[in-house]
């Protein structure tokens, strides 16, 4: 399994860099990392549908407990054959569907990446591994999304996508960290066998589910996704189907059969934010006039019923749960498909604009037709099946809201139906003539453009005629996720239930909505004015820019006095601060121990008085200098030959430099002038002076423990070879701390040149 | 440009000479007596200050700038990779591993890693001196 991931990243490299010579067909070959992967997948299918999951793991950063263990059940062999299966179709269908547009090297490595990094999600076991997986979906998608980068739209709903999925993702981070303390453990398949149900548990899930909502697209973080689409549409079609958004569906699925009986508030949040995304999708779908958004928002209106099926923790529903996710991709990425086809042929998804399509393209149309039915839920096509079973489960489900649910799955059915035909209806059908109309002339699409497209549908007849085929993987798939000994069967048929009578009205009531249309119309601009959680975004991205504008503004004054001041203030206020709080118990302060000490200090105190009052610039660099060499005396005295040295040589240097600079400038101080005068100089500088007094004798009273240096002076010849002590922790005991220093070093002296280049080119 | 004296050109020329002798020397007896990288640096970093306000920077500016690049990037260069070969020989990061001969003339000579990475300190303070001479000195002569 790691070799299959692995695989990703290799093609990944030779598609970005034989981009340029391959053109369109680099598609082909990053479409072998999907092959092999659908290949490996069906070639451990019947090992792991019998009970025995492929099972991989690696040590990665064990002080942190996150290691690459990988985990392929039934539910994730599933989520495999998907991601590499439609992976490889999506490559196929973007051979055909880019002309000669540049850049598909990189834009191809990208896309494997991505469909790699699904991969990695699904199968990963390890919590903060499927985080890192989750993350790099996010940052792969954004690149998808924005690949068009000319277009301001497409940068901005990449962001969009970015900010929403990424801030999703940290709030599940800090959820993951709290559910791994409490489990003790990382592990999924740990955590989900033996879930922790304290009450730290019940607030660490709530941030998963948040992360998982974002993903997901669920209210109230589902505009996200409608933006998305400003993606090529092969990404769209990938994104819409097996990928990113169903990574949300999936983390819910995992959990909800162990955290829904725990927690008295997985059902209601999950089924509500759920069913709530499903309603707000569908009624936004039906308002689009772009095709492709009709779409976008018919997968928001999808993903909320999912996580309204999955999210019960039930296993008949997680069962159906199961089945919808297949059915889902299936006919979701063959519309996407679809759509992509019409605009490569007529250059418009306007439904306003298409007319006459479906006679111009009729294998197109029935393909659409088909798709759209399974989408619906009609018999006998493989939607149908996954949603009476759903159906069935939200029906007999023992939830506390459920006949609540029910009726909000059946008026989610009604819209579905509704902007299904609005679909297929605007996109294909023939209007009443207008100048404005497209079509007629349109030429047939390549036969290799819609061949993936045709396949996806074969298969979603095929597997609504046959459930058989398919049953044992989806049987499999749900009773992983549930407890054991709960299988169920897909059945075309099951007989004249409730649901199939409650799927006929909902398809009756969706296409009396779509034949009154116009009305529908006129009512839905009504709501138009309604602020949503889009705007609540926009606002807050604006009030961000703003915010830091005027943060900007306020800190970078351009004024070296404040900021030296500022610093220097900060640095007196939270310092002394911390002094207060660690104040000693007792302190014991040495005076001197000989007279000429005494001598030096009172020198270095002259010397530092006389530095601070003095109006001539050089006179003052000399008199620091004067203090400088009085605490090297200081250093002799105390025995330090290695510091005082240090000190003398490196206080000439000062010297030195300073002069070179100081003579550049007028000869006297400039009076100190507003906003930084004198009074606030003086109270800074005083204060900065004292706590570095009171922190100094603060610091030689606060040892707790036995000093570390006799332990160093023992050491360093037995075990570093040296007599100096000083030079041993320089190059030895401390060595990385020198490293940090002579690295600082050459960023001061690169910070040098820069800033003298800078101001010498400024003023000639 | 300015009126130049012999005597004190000599006498700079000498200074300057044993003063980087002696900061070689500094350097080598850091081991096992007052000295080392930093130390031996600092003191050919004040012997290139004093040949500097001596004589200008009569032209070899270019060369010296472009040096104290070199010199920069090489010491650090040299500290990083002793500290990897620490890695790769020993067991730790900048583990410190050296061997000991007999050499006729010199008496006992040991070479260790942690003086190779010395070399790399000093290369880097002497390299900031001379960078900062070369930025800050621009035109000592006026």
């Amino acid at each position: 399994m790691i070799a299959v991931l692995l695989l990703h990243g290799v093609v990944a490299g030779v598609a970005a860099a034989s981009g340029r010579r391959l053109g369109r067909f680099v598609f082909l070959l990053t479409a072998i990392a999907p092959a092999a992967t659908f290949v490996w997948a069906l070639s451990r299918a019947r090992e792991i549908l019998a009970g025995n999951p492929v099972w991989v793991s690696w040590p990665w950063v064990e002080s942190l407990g996150l290691e690459i263990s990988l985990l392929v059940d039934p539910f994730s062999l599933m989520f495999v054959l998907l991601v590499s299966g439609i992976g490889v179709l999506i490559m196929l269908y973007a051979t055909w569907y880019f002309g000669d547009t540049p850049g598909l090297g990189g834009f191809s490595a990208i896309l494997v990446l991505f469909a790699g990094s699904m991969l990695g999600l699904v199968t990963a076991d390890n919590l903060l591994l499927l985080f890192v997986f989750w993350e790099l979906t996010a940052i792969t998608s954004y690149l998808l999304i924005g690949f068009e980068d000319k277009r301001a739209e497409a940068r901005s709903a990449a962001l969009k996508a970015l900010l929403v999925t990424g801030f999703g993702g940290l709030v599940m981070l800090t959820g993951i960290i709290i559910l791994g303390a409490e489990a003790g453990s990382y592990s999924m398949s740990e955590i989900l066998s033996s879930p922790p149900s304290s009450t730290v548990t019940g607030v660490a899930l709530v941030l998963v589910l948040v992360g998982a909502f974002t993903k997901s697209a669920q209210v109230p973080f589902h505009f996200w996704l409608p933006g998305a689409m400003a993606a090529p549409t092969p990404v769209s079609a990938y994104l819409h189907s097996a990928t990113m958004v169903k990574a949300g569906i999936y983390l819910i699925a995992r959990f909800s059969p162990a955290f829904a009986p725990l927690f008295a508030y997985w059902q209601p949040l999950v089924i509500g934010v759920g069913l709530a995304t499903m309603l707000v999708g569908g009624y936004q779908a039906l308002r689009q006039h772009d095709a492709k958004l009709i779409l976008a928002y018919g997968t928001v209106s999808q993903l909320g019923l999912m996580t309204a099926v999955v999210g019960a923790g039930l296993p008949k529903l997680a069962f159906a749960g199961a089945a919808l996710i297949l059915a889902h991709a299936l006919y979701k990425a063959t519309l996407f498909m679809v759509i992509g086809v019409v605009d490569h042929q007529a250059h418009s998804r306007d439904i306003r604009l298409l007319s006459g399509l479906g006679r111009a393209m009729p294998l197109t149309f029935w393909v659409a037709v088909l798709a759209m039915a399974s989408y619906v839920g009609l018999p006998p096509l493989f939607g149908f099946i996954a949603k009476e079973a759903a159906l069935e489960g939200m029906r007999l489900a023992p939830i506390g809201v459920d006949s609540v649910a029910f009726f909000a799955v059946v008026l989610g059915s009604v819209l579905t139906t509704a902007y299904g035909a609005r679909f297929l209806w605007g996109v294909f059908g023939t209007k009443p003539p207008s100048p404005a109309h497209l079509g007629g002339q349109i030429e047939r699409p390549h036969p290799m453009l819609l061949a993936p497209a045709v396949l996806l549908v074969l298969l979603t007849v095929s597997f609504g005629l046959v459930p058989r085929w398919i049953d044992s993987l989806i049987g499999a798939a749900g009773a992983s996720l549930a407890m054991p000994d709960t299988s169920f069967h897909l059945a075309l048929w099951h007989g004249f239930v409730p649901s199939l009578a409650w799927s006929a009205i909902a398809v009756g009531f969706g296409l009396v909505l779509f034949w009154q249309r116009e009305s529908v119309e006129r009512l839905q601009s009504v709501t138009d004015a309604i602020p949503g959680s889009e705007r609540a975004y926009a606002l807050g991205l604006t009030a961000l820019d703003r915010g830091a504008r005027w943060m900007t503004g306020r800190l970078q004054v351009g004024s070296l006095p404040t900021y030296s001041g500022v610093i220097l203030a900060t640095v007196a206020v939270v310092g002394g601060a911390m002094l207060v709080r660690a104040w000693p118990q007792d302190m014991t302060v040495g005076f001197a121990d000989s007279p000429l000490q005494i001598a030096v200090a009172l020198f270095i105190v002259v010397a530092a008085i006389a530095t601070a009052v003095q109006k001539r610039r050089i006179a003052a660099v000399l008199l620091l200098g004067a203090v400088g060499y009085g605490v090297a005396v200081l250093f002799v005295m105390y025995g330090a030959p290695d510091l005082a040295l240090t000190q003398v040589l490196f206080e000439t240097l000062a010297l030195v430099l300073f002069i070179l600079v100081v003579r550049h400038l007028p000869d006297r101080f400039r009076e100190p002038r507003q906003p930084f005068g004198r009074t606030s100089r003086l109270v800074v500088s005083i204060g900065l002076g004292t706590f570095v007094g009171v922190f100094a004798l603060v610091a030689s009273n606060a040892r707790t423990v036995e000093s570390i240096g006799f332990e160093m002076a023992a050491r360093a010849l037995p075990e570093a070879g040296g007599r100096n002590v000083v030079n041993v922790i320089l190059t030895d005991f401390r060595a990385l701390d020198t490293m940090g220093e002579i690295t600082v070093l050459v960023v001061a002296a690169i910070g040098i040149a820069a800033l003298v280049g800078q101001g010498r080119r400024d003023h000639g | 440009m300015m009126r130049r004296s012999l005597i004190f050109d000599v006498s700079i020329d000498t200074v300057f000479r044993m003063s980087l002798v002696f900061s070689i020397f500094m350097f080598f007896a850091g081991h096992n007596a007052p000295g080392g990288g930093f130390i031996g640096g600092l003191v050919a970093g004040a012997a290139l200050v004093l040949r500097y306000l001596a004589g200008g920077s009569d032209g070899s500016q270019q060369v010296g700038a472009r040096f104290a690049h070199v010199m920069l990037g090489t010491g650090l260069m040299i500290a990083v990779a002793t500290g990897f070969g620490g890695w790769v020989w020993g067991t730790e990061f900048l583990e410190n591993t050296g061997v000991g001969a007999e050499l006729p003339l010199l008496g006992t000579v040991k070479a260790t890693t942690s003086l190779l990475f010395d070399a790399g300190v000093y290369l880097v303070v002497v390299g900031l001196v001379m960078e900062a001479l070369g930025s800050l000195g621009h035109e000592v002569e006026r």
